[in-house]
C-alpha cells in the first residue's frame, strides 16, 4: 500500500502507519488507544502501551440508549491517562470499524487531537509486530471536557426527517440483504432487531467495507474512495450527508471516511439507523 | 439458569461461568483459544472444502465431524482468521465439553449459550458468527441421527 501522504486524502493528518506507531510508542504525549468489536483481542494481546476502549461498557450509556455524558467521558479520559493535549492513535479489528466509532464519540466532546492507525490490527499483525497482554496503567489525568456536543456529527431521527424533507444525500452502509430488507435480525438478537425491514428513502446502499482493502485492512486511496461513493454512487462532498447503519457504528467508520479521507462537508452520523426506523411509526420506508 | 438435558461438561461449565466477572470470564476464554487444536490434517487439509464452512461466521471457522464407535461424535473445527479468537475459545469450549456427547444432547443445546458464555454485550455480528458454529455442529448430529434411524 502507498504512503498515506501520497494517496490524495483531504485530510491526511488523520491517519498514521503502522511503522509511525512502532516508532512512536514511548513518545510522549501520544496515547494508542484499542478498540475492537471482538472482547477478547484486548486482553489477548495488544499493541504495547495500549489501552482499550470497549463499546459497549465504556462509550454506551448503561442505562439508556445513548452515549456516556460529560462526566463519564472525563472519567474515562483520566483512567485512559488521557489529558486534553494528548494525541489519541485508534486501532482495532475489522477495518477500524470500531476504532473509527471510538473516534467518532470523542468527537463528541471536540477531542479532535485523534488519529486512526492505517489497518488497525489486521496489519500490525500481518507485519508480525510485537503484541503483548501486560495491561498498562497510567497516572489518571485531570480531564475537563466540554459538555457533549452532538450536532456537527450526530443526526437524531427529527434530523433525518428534516434531511429527508431537504433532499439530502442519505448511505445506507448495511448489507444489500439488509438494505433490501430481505435480512432483518436474528431471533436471537431481540435488542437489536425491528420491525419492519427495508431502508431510508433516497439512501444510497454502499456497505461500510468498500472503503477498506481487505488483504491488510488499509483504507482505499482517496482516487478509489471517488470512483465509489461520487462517481458509482453520485454523492456529492458539497451535500450535507447522513449516514446509518443498524445502530450507528459501521456508519461511523463511513463518517470518517466521507469526513476525512474525502473532504465531504457536513457529514452526520444517525446512530439511532436501523433499530430504531425500521420501528418507528409512521415513517417513510423504501423496498 | 438450568440447562437439561444438554452434555454435562458444557452445563458445568455454563454453571461456572455464571459465577464470573467480566474480567475472569475474558481470562478464561482467552486459556481456551490458546489451547484450541485445529483440525489435524488426518482429517482435512487446505483449501477447506466450502460446504464445511459455517455460514455467517466472519472468522472463516470450518466444522467436521467424525462418528465414533458409540454412537456419538467428534467435532473437529478450524479458524482461519487469526483475529477470531472468539471462534477459537468457542470451538475449543464445543470440543471440549460435546464432543463424544449423545447426538441427542447436543441436539438439545439453546443458542443461548453464546450469551451465557460471551455475554449479552457481544455484538450481533459477533454472536451470529458463534451460534453459526453451534448450528453447523448440530447439523452433523443431526445428519448422523437421521443415519442411525433413530
Amino acid at each position: 500500500m502507498s504512503d498515506i501522504a501520497s494517496r490524495g486524502y483531504s485530510n491526511p493528518d488523520v491517519l498514521v502507519s503502522t511503522d509511525w506507531v512502532a516508532d512512536n510508542l514511548d513518545t510522549a504525549g501520544i496515547r494508542i488507544v484499542e478498540s475492537n468489536e471482538d472482547q477478547l483481542l484486548y486482553p489477548a494481546g495488544h499493541i504495547p502501551g495500549a489501552v482499550q476502549v470497549d463499546w459497549a461498557a465504556d462509550l454506551n450509556d448503561q442505562l439508556r440508549r445513548d452515549y456516556l455524558n460529560r462526566e463519564g467521558f472525563e472519567a474515562l479520559m483520566s483512567r485512559s491517562g488521557i489529558g486534553q493535549d494528548t494525541t489519541v492513535i485508534f486501532y482495532g479489528d475489522r477495518n477500524n470499524w470500531w476504532a473509527c466509532y471510538a473516534y467518532w464519540v470523542f468527537q463528541l466532546f471536540g477531542h479532535s487531537n485523534a488519529k486512526v492507525m492505517d489497518g488497525g490490527r489486521q496489519k500490525w499483525e500481518q507485519e508480525g509486530r510485537d503484541l503483548v497482554r501486560e495491561v498498562p496503567t497510567y497516572d489518571a489525568t485531570d480531564y475537563s471536557a466540554p459538555e457533549r456536543n452532538d450536532a456537527p456529527v450526530r443526526a437524531f431521527r427529527e434530523d433525518v426527517l428534516a434531511h429527508l424533507d431537504a433532499g439530502g444525500q442519505l448511505v445506507d452502509v448495511r448489507s444489500p440483504q439488509e438494505y433490501s430488507g430481505e435480512r432483518l435480525h436474528m431471533p436471537d438478537f431481540p435488542n437489536e432487531g425491528a420491525l419492519r425491514g427495508g431502508h431510508i428513502p433516497t439512501a444510497r446502499s454502499i456497505p461500510w467495507a468498500r472503503a477498506a482493502n481487505p488483504e491488510d485492512g488499509t483504507f482505499k486511496t482517496a482516487a478509489e474512495l471517488q470512483e465509489i461513493y461520487l462517481n458509482e454512487q453520485g454523492l456529492s462532498p458539497d451535500g450535507d450527508t447522513i449516514a446509518y447503519c443498524r445502530i450507528g457504528e459501521r456508519s461511523s467508520h463511513t463518517w470518517f471516511v466521507l469526513t476525512h479521507l474525502l473532504g465531504f462537508g457536513n457529514v452526520r452520523n444517525y446512530d439511532g439507523s436501523w433499530t430504531e426506523w425500521g420501528n418507528l411509526v409512521n415513517v417513510p420506508i423504501e423496498k | 439458569m438450568t440447562h437439561e438435558g444438554i452434555p454435562q461438561p458444557l452445563a458445568d461449565l455454563l454453571d461456572e461461568f455464571s459465577f464470573l466477572e467480566r474480567g475472569e470470564r475474558v481470562d478464561y476464554l482467552i486459556e481456551y483459544a490458546d489451547q484450541f487444536e485445529p483440525v489435524p490434517e488426518r482429517v482435512a487439509v487446505r483449501p477447506f472444502p466450502e460446504e464445511r464452512r459455517v455460514k455467517r461466521c466472519e472468522s472463516q471457522a470450518y466444522v467436521w465431524a467424525e462418528d465414533t464407535d458409540d454412537g456419538a461424535q467428534k467435532y473437529w473445527f478450524a479458524v482461519e482468521n487469526p483475529q477470531g479468537i472468539s471462534a477459537m475459545s468457542f470451538c475449543a469450549i464445543l470440543d471440549d465439553t460435546i464432543s463424544g456427547a449423545s447426538l441427542d444432547e447436543v441436539l438439545r443445546i439453546p443458542g443461548d449459550v453464546v450469551f451465557d458464555i460471551y455475554g449479552r454485550e457481544v455484538s450481533m455480528g459477533k454472536g451470529e458468527g458463534l451460534l453459526g458454529i453451534l448450528t453447523s455442529v448440530q447439523a452433523f448430529a443431526r445428519e448422523a441421527t437421521g443415519r442411525q434411524g433413530v
